[in-house]
């Protein structure tokens, strides 16, 4: 579904992804882990077409398509979701309203009809049974004043009305109670099929507990320097990321 | 504009000016449909003869003529334009009629309303939708359709045009025209008094609740012919009103001046809520043709409790130069103004208000948005003014500008001037940049950029819009997305 080769990517002339390879199967869940600042937000940020980011090597395909070629909406109706790490506010615009116009755009793209306002709200309230998302917050404006945990509340919500087919999760499970984490891990569970792969961004096992992955990669210095099955999510927890400093100016590098 | 071409331009004004002699031979032929292009008091009377005012009503333009006459453009606007021949402007222009004036909508030239559906209103439609909106269309400088009248006089309320008011109600007319813009107040206003041909007028009674929004569309059509409406409407104790005024223009390739004058006047525990959406021909994107807007509005809360509330959303024009105010005159009577202007391209806005405090405890709110793209100028100046007699005067203001791009600018001129110890008065002012991350936020979730942008900026004005009656916000809404069309990428 996703296949990433080879990705150098820099922002204002640095040089922040130094060659990624990653490749994401229909049906898979890949979690990335990683030092602070090891590139990991900045991947997610390039899968979704943030043009504040060069990408100067490598591909990105995408269902077959060279993804790197679609402006970012086009790639959002195409089905990539991303779960920010930092929800933005769009002070003034109701969180239903943003919600609903997301939706169509997306249907209109898909060739289907769009929903009216009766047919939204009904799939709302299906969507609300799954997800815990206080009410008040739908008619509030987009994430505006939102604490940190609803703000993350509110992205997994988006993802379940928009169901995408690829989601990237970026640290969505950071700042959130337990009862927060439970919803975010239905929500993600909700999502999984056969036809439907997520990368979630983790710092923490305790998400992949609730949310057991396929793979595991752990990113570091721009690079994946180590992939596994899910116990290294667990090794990772007991060792820490000192490991990682030596292997990650590798032979080939030399840091100074 | 360079400043050589300014100077070209303005010595061809004034070779005009010299070369306009012939004009004064000019004789009234009152058949005509239209006068001819220039200003004197030949033409003042024409207009006056024309519409068959009485003796007071010449009076009064003369004065204002000859009092114009004496007074020179003001400059002090934060806008830039080439000079103005007042001697080039067609003053009066009446749509050809079939026979003595329509009595109702099927009797209007079916052009005209053909061109008001292709603005998007339909006049039928809204006739059909009885008892929601009742319009007093305004078509150049003669009303041609006044709706709902029947249901409002019994009421007794005074709904028509402002020549109809004239010869029906003159001694309302002759009592409150001038009574807030005297034709003294300004250069524009006192154009205004001297050659205006039409408008609306509004006299709603002793503790009547007008039950519906009553709306004017003005639409200026004829090439070359300024618009000076005048509109007055008056609020006696207990009545409220709400006023809608809606303008689009078709597109056109000379500026046009237009020069309103808006007077209310809200007795004791009276509102008067007025909003307005502006939509203007802007000029092409090198700003190229458009409208100049100069327009003097204010209201007089003349009675204890009584409250003025002025909502306006600024799309159009080339140029605006406009500052709704209020005199509050009567004790604990309130002020309000909220206002988005959107300029983008080459439009210029030099706009705001002045809220003058004079009774006790009175009240002013002002909430300013302004949003600038393109090339776009916006300027907010506002007037706060708290007499000495106008003890425990409250005022909060709050001035708001978002930038997009960066060629355009944003401009806060606030004014203050307190002379009672006991007032209170607050300022704050903000200027954003629209956020790139919000707008990525938006287009990862599929939604266009241009749909972004408006969204985001409708959300920025949304504190004005919500001032605004219903079917005007979801107008307004559409037209700041029309309007911003083009800004991004
Ligand atoms: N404008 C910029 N100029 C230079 N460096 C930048 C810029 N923006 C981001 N970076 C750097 O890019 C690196 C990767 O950032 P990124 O946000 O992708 O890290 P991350 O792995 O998501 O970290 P975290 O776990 O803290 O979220 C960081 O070192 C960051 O400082
Ligand atoms: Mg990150």
């Amino acid at each position: 579904m996703l296949s990433v080769k080879n990705l150098k990517a820099s922002i204002d002339g640095t040089e922040i992804l130094k060659g990624i390879d990653l490749d994401v199967k229909a049906g898979e869940v890949h979690a990335i882990m990683g030092p602070n600042g090891s590139g990991k937000s900045t991947l997610a940020q390039v899968i979704a077409g943030r043009d504040t980011y060069e990408v100067t090597a490598g591909s990105v395909t995408y269902q077959g398509k060279d993804l790197l070629e679609l402006p970012p909406e086009q790639r959002a109706r195409e089905g990539i979701f991303l779960a920010f790490q930092y929800p933005v506010e769009i002070p003034g615009v109701n969180n239903t309203y943003f919600l609903k116009a997301a939706l169509n755009a997306t249907r209109k793209h898909r060739g289907l009809e769009e929903l009216d306002a009766m047919d939204f709200l009904a799939l709302v309230r299906e969507k609300l049974k799954v997800i815990h998302l206080d009410e008040d917050l739908l008619h509030r404006p987009v994430n505006a004043g939102f604490s940190g945990g609803e703000k993350k509340r509110n992205e997994i919500f988006q993802m379940a009305v928009l169901s995408p087919k690829l989601a990237v999760l970026d640290e969505t499970d950071s700042g959130l109670d337990i009862d927060a984490l439970r919803t975010v891990a239905k929500g993600v569970n909700s999502l999984r099929s056969k036809d439907n792969a997520i990368v979630v961004v983790t710092h923490y096992q305790r998400l992949l507990e609730y949310i057991v992955p396929d793979h595991v990669h752990v990113l570091a210095d721009g690079r994946v320097v180590r992939s596994g099955g899910r116990e290294l999510a667990l090794e990772l927890e007991k060792e820490g990321y000192s490991w990682v400093e030596t292997q990650a100016a590798g032979p080939a590098k030399t840091r100074g | 504009m360079s400043d050589q071409i300014k100077l070209e331009r303005n010595s061809e004004a004034a070779e005009q000016l010299t070369n306009r002699d012939y004009k004064y031979g000019f004789v009234t032929d009152i058949e005509a449909d239209s006068a001819p292009p220039g200003l004197s008091e030949e033409i003042i009377r024409f207009i006056s003869a024309k519409k068959e005012e009485p003796e007071f009503m010449l009076e009064f333009r003369l004065k204002a003529f000859r009092h114009w006459q004496t007074l020179t453009e003001p400059d002090w606007a934060f806008v830039n334009y080439p000079a103005i021949d007042y001697q080039d402007i067609v003053y009066y222009s009446a749509p050809k009629a079939q026979g003595d004036g329509p009595q109702s909508l099927d009797e209007v030239d079916p052009k005209l309303l053909e061109t008001y559906e292709k603005l998007g209103i339909p006049l039928k439609e809204q006739e059909i939708l009885a008892g929601v909106v009742a319009v007093d269309a305004v078509f150049d400088s003669v009303s041609v359709a006044t709706t709902f009248k029947g249901k409002l006089e019994e009421l007794g309320i005074v709904f028509c045009s402002f020549s109809e008011a004239v010869k029906e109600h003159p001694a309302l007319i002759r009592k409150y025209l001038g009574s807030v813009v005297p034709y003294t107040d300004n250069f524009f206003a006192a154009l205004n008094a001297a050659v205006f041909t039409d408008g609306s007028f509004v006299y709603i009674p002793k503790g009547v609740r007008c039950p519906m929004e009553l709306s004017t569309y003005f639409r200026i059509n004829a090439a070359n012919t300024g618009q000076f409406e005048r509109t007055l409407i008056v609020a006696d104790d207990d009545a409220y009103v709400s006023y809608l005024e809606g303008c689009t223009a078709p597109q056109r390739d000379e500026n046009q001046l237009h020069a309103a004058v808006v007077e209310l006047v809200a007795f004791d525990n009276a509102t008067i809520k007025y909003s307005t959406v502006q939509n203007w021909y802007p000029g092409d994107e090198n700003g190229v043709g458009g409208i100049y807007n100069f327009v003097t509005k204010r209201g007089k809360c003349a009675g204890a409790n009584s409250k003025i509330s002025w909502t306006q959303v600024e799309t159009g024009s080339s140029i605006t130069w406009k500052y709704p105010g209020c005199i509050l005159q009567g004790d604990n009577s309130v002020g309000e103004f909220y206002s988005v202007a959107l300029t983008n391209n080459c439009q210029q806005a030099d706009t705001g208000t002045k809220m003058v405090h004079i009774g006790k405890n009175t009240r002013s709110n002002i909430v300013s948005k302004g949003i600038s793209a393109g090339r776009g100028q916006n300027t907010y100046r506002g007037l706060v003014k708290i007499l000495k007699g106008a003890t425990g005067a409250r005022n909060y203001s709050q001035c708001d500008s978002m930038l997009l791009g960066d060629r355009c600018g944003a401009h806060t001129f606030p004014y203050l001037d307190v002379q009672n110890r006991t007032a209170t008065v607050e300022h704050e002012a903000s200027t954003s940049k629209i956020g790139e991350d919000q707008i990525f936020y938006c287009l990862q979730r599929g939604i266009s950029a241009e749909d972004a942008v408006s969204m985001i900026v409708n959300g920025f004005c949304k504190e004005v819009f919500r001032e605004l009656p219903m079917e005007f916000a979801v107008e307004a809404q559409k037209l700041l997305g029309i309007s911003l069309e083009g800004s991004v990428g």
